[in-house]
This record gives structure tokens, sequence and C-alpha cells, in this order.
């Protein structure tokens, strides 16, 4: 899956799932200074990730997922 | 009229009901006679005796905005509706109270039934990993105090009586105590419930609680009347904003009507069945009376608890008589509403303070044939249609499984 596909599928799962608007959901933002995702909502999206992406997120790993370009790197080197 | 020495107000009121999504809605629908039982068609439902049930008459999710509604329980999300609806209406957020002091206190009988229920179904089926990480926040009763809380900016301290079908009205009184006691400026107060599901309909069905007039849902509720047969389920919320009359007064706030006294007992008799001559709730009543410095003379109204079973209402029944006297125009607004737990209370002290307000009380629904008990007969319980009578003072009292006993006493603004 190309990035741009995995950016648009992540702005869907914000969406859902944090009410973020899509064309929002760029790299460089933090999903908890810009786009005010907490910490259970950091759960949820992990959740909606594997279930999207089938890439299972450590939670460890997703500690250290600060933004949104962190997210589509984590999935795309991990993606199957 | 209150001889305390804290002088407390009620500037603001909210509810979403079977009745109506706000107050006046549900004011407006309470007078008419308007039900809100009807019977559930869902499948589960064919082997229970009892199929009746008071569902909200908006749907919160038209009230609350989706992202916000995904982490609340049902509980929480009505609570915040009724919560905001008192908020505005009280000016809360234009007063230029501190938020550190600004308390919450909010009660619910059940919790967050619905989560817990729901989130058992997921783990069953997918496995513990897919349990949401807001199960906990959305099923602890402390939950619609704390969205509450949030909701309007309180920082004075969130508090969550459960005692319950006396919740709501135990948060009045904690409410009360809280200004009294200075630690508070102002207080958002309320109860909610949302439970309407197989497992509770199912153990209060056990208890031989629930009304089985399936084929007449508006007409089973019917609390004092020869043929009652137990309560329907309702859900909802209702709240109200008090504050220190001097300081309401000093903002220029709207003055709905006064919190004079409140009184509370326990039965110490039986777990869940009432004392039968009412005992605890008659010192509820005679304590309420005294901390507002008032006489059963002085009592025009009562909005009563009177579920609709057997039992309960013979029982309070006779805590009015002997607590307050004959003369009292006695409304039991469960005959439209259904029980909403712990969110009775507050709804019907929402009432209690319409009633003063607008001097008109609501007639209890399909009280066709009063009970042959003495007390039954004695009391003048308003029926067929709401009356307009001059009164300064009314009580709402509330009672709950575990025999807490709760009254409130009102008074004109």
């Amino acid at each position: 899956m190309s990035r741009e596909d995995i950016q648009t599928g992540l702005a869907e799962i914000l969406e859902e799932v944090a009410g973020v608007t899509p064309a929002d959901a760029t790299p460089e933002k933090s999903f908890t200074d810009d786009l005010d995702v907490d910490s259970l909502s950091m759960v949820e999206i992990a959740t909606a990730v594997e279930d999207k992406f089938g890439v299972a997120i450590p939670d460890d790993q997703l500690a250290n997922i600060k933004t949104v370009g962190d997210a589509i790197n984590f999935i795309e080197k991990n993606q199957g | 009229m209150s001889t305390s020495a804290t002088d407390v107000v009620v500037t603001g009121l909210g509810a979403t009901t079977p009745l109506g999504g706000d107050v006046d809605t549900t004011w407006e629908a309470l007078l008419a006679g308007k039900s809100g039982v009807s019977r559930i068609t869902d499948d589960w439902i064919k082997e229970y005796p009892a199929q009746l049930v008071a569902r909200l008459a908006s749907d919160p999710a038209e009230q609350i905005d989706r992202v916000r509604a995904r982490r609340l329980d049902r509980s929480q999300q009505v609570a915040v509706i009724a919560a905001e609806e008192a908020w505005r209406d009280a000016g809360g957020a234009d007063a230029g109270v501190d938020p550190l002091r600004i308390a919450v206190v909010f009660g619910t009988g059940i919790g967050g039934a619905l989560t817990l229920l729901g989130q058992d179904d997921v783990l069953e089926e997918k496995g513990p990993k897919r349990v949401s990480p807001f199960t906990i926040p959305m099923l602890m009763p402390n939950g619609p105090a704390a969205a509450v809380g949030l909701a309007i900016g309180a920082k004075g301290g969130v508090h969550a009586p459960v005692s319950a079908c006396a919740s709501g009205a135990e948060a009045i009184r904690w409410g009360l105590d809280l200004l009294r006691f200075d630690r508070a400026d102002i207080v958002l107060v309320g109860g909610t419930e949302a439970c309407v599901h197989p497992l509770p309909m199912a153990g209060f069905a056990a208890m031989r609680a629930m009304s089985t007039r399936n084929d007449e849902p508006e007409r089973a509720s019917r609390p004092f009347d020869k043929a009652r047969d137990g309560f329907v389920l309702g859900e909802g919320a209702a709240a109200l904003v008090l504050e220190r009359g001097d300081a309401a007064r000093a903002r220029g706030a709207k003055v709905h009507a006064r919190l004079a006294g409140a009184g509370g007992t326990s039965d110490g008799y039986d777990l869940v069945a009432p004392h039968p001559e009412g005992e605890g709730a008659a010192r509820a009543i005679g304590a309420a009376l005294r901390d507002a410095g008032l006489t059963p003379a002085d009592i025009g109204h009562v909005n009563a608890h009177a579920t609709s079973t057997p039992v309960g209402d013979t029982a309070e029944a006779a805590a009015i008589r002997s607590s307050l006297g004959e003369h009292v125009m006695v409304s039991a607004t469960k005959s439209q509403t259904g029980h909403l737990l712990g969110a009775a209370g507050a709804l019907e002290s929402v009432f209690t303070v319409l009633a003063l307000r607008e001097q008109i009380v609501p007639a209890t629904a399909n009280l066709d044939d009063p009970d042959d008990d003495a007390a039954v007969q004695a009391l003048d319980i308003v029926r067929n249609e709401a009356r307009r009578a001059t009164f300064n003072a009314a009580v709402n009292d509330s009672f709950g499984f575990g025999g807490h006993n709760i009254a409130l006493v009102f008074t004109t603004a």
C-alpha cells in the first residue's frame, strides 16, 4: 500500500475515532498537541489500524508514535 | 419562608425524559397528561413477563455530537444533556464564578450498565484485546458526575451519591450541604439512568417489581390505584443549578424556587422492602421540615415517590399522612414518566420547582380507583387533570432499595 493510501486510511480512522477532519490529518501533526487525541483514543486507533492494515502496534512502539507521520512510517515498514 | 441560615436557590433546570428532550417539552407533556410508556417489540422481550418501558422521547444522538457520545455511556450522555441545559438556564458560563468554586453532585442508581453488558459481549465474542479502552470510565458510577464536571469546567469537587432510586434526591441534598458549608459557590446537581437492557429488566422482573400490564402500556404505571401491579422502567436525566440566594441576586440570576431544607434517613428494616408504615420515610420528611424551619401546615404539595408497586405506595401514603397530614395535594408523576431510578429524585424535584413557580399541581394519571388503604383514601391525591392552587412550600420525597429515604423541601422564590 502506498504512503498516500496509508495516510487516507489513517485519516478515516482518526475521523471515526476522534472526530479529526481528514484534511487535518497530515504527517507533521502531533496526535496530542495538534489533533487533541488522548492516550485512550490512541489505543482505539491502534486497534483500528490492526483491522484496516493488518499491522499490530505493540504497546512499547505505540508510545513512540507521536505524529501522523510516525504512524504512517510504522504501518509502511510493517505491512505484509 | 426558610429560616435556615443559608438561603439556597434554584437558578437552573434541565432534563431529558420519556416525555421530552428538555424541561419545557417534558413539563408541557406532563401537564397535558401524556404518557412516556410503550411496549418493547424486540425479539428478546418475548419470554419476559414485564415488557414495558419508558424510553427517552429524544434520542441523545440528536443532542450530543458523535465523537463525544462514543466515549460516554448512555447514562452519561443524558446526564450531560440535562446538565448543559440547566447550566445554560442558570447562565452558569457567564456567572463569573471561579471554577475552583464550582462543584457537581450527580447520582445514578445502576451506573454504566449498558457499557458493562455490551463490553462483556465483546469479551465473549472477540476476546480481551477488543474490549474498549473506555470501558471503565463509561461504566463507573461516578462517570456521569465526572462527565458533567468536565462539561461545565467544575474544579471544586465532583461527587456521585449512589443510593438506588434515591440517588438523584440525595445529590440535591449533598449540593445543599456544600453551599451551606461554603465549600462551593455554585453546585450543579442531578441524577441519571439509562439501563434498558435484558439483564436489568430480568432482574427487576425476578423481584416481581415491574408491571405486567403489557397490553395497556399507557395505563400500566398507576400509583395509588387499586389495580397497580408494579413500576415501569424509565430512562433519562434531570439537573438543577443551586447557589446561595445573595450571590444569585447579586448577579441578577432568575430564581425558580428556593431549596429550603432536606432530610435523609435509613429504614434499618429490610434490604428492599419498605417499612409498612413508612417509618423511615416519615422521619426523613420530618427532618426536612425542621431543616427548613417549616411546619406541616406550611406544605401545600408533595411530589410523591410512588412507583406503582403494591407495597411501596401504601407505605409512602402512611408516611405522608403521619408526617404532613391530610391537607397536602399529592402528585405521582411516575404515572406518566415511568420510574427513572437514579434520575427520579432529580426529575421530580424539577417538577416540584415548576409546580411552585407556576402554582399548578400535576395530576396522577391512571388513578381510576384509589386503593382501599386508609392513608391512600385520606390523602388529597390530585387526579384527572392538573390543579391550579396557591401554595408556598412543597416536598419531594425519594426512596431507594437499601432503605434510603430522602425528603427535600422547596419554597417559592
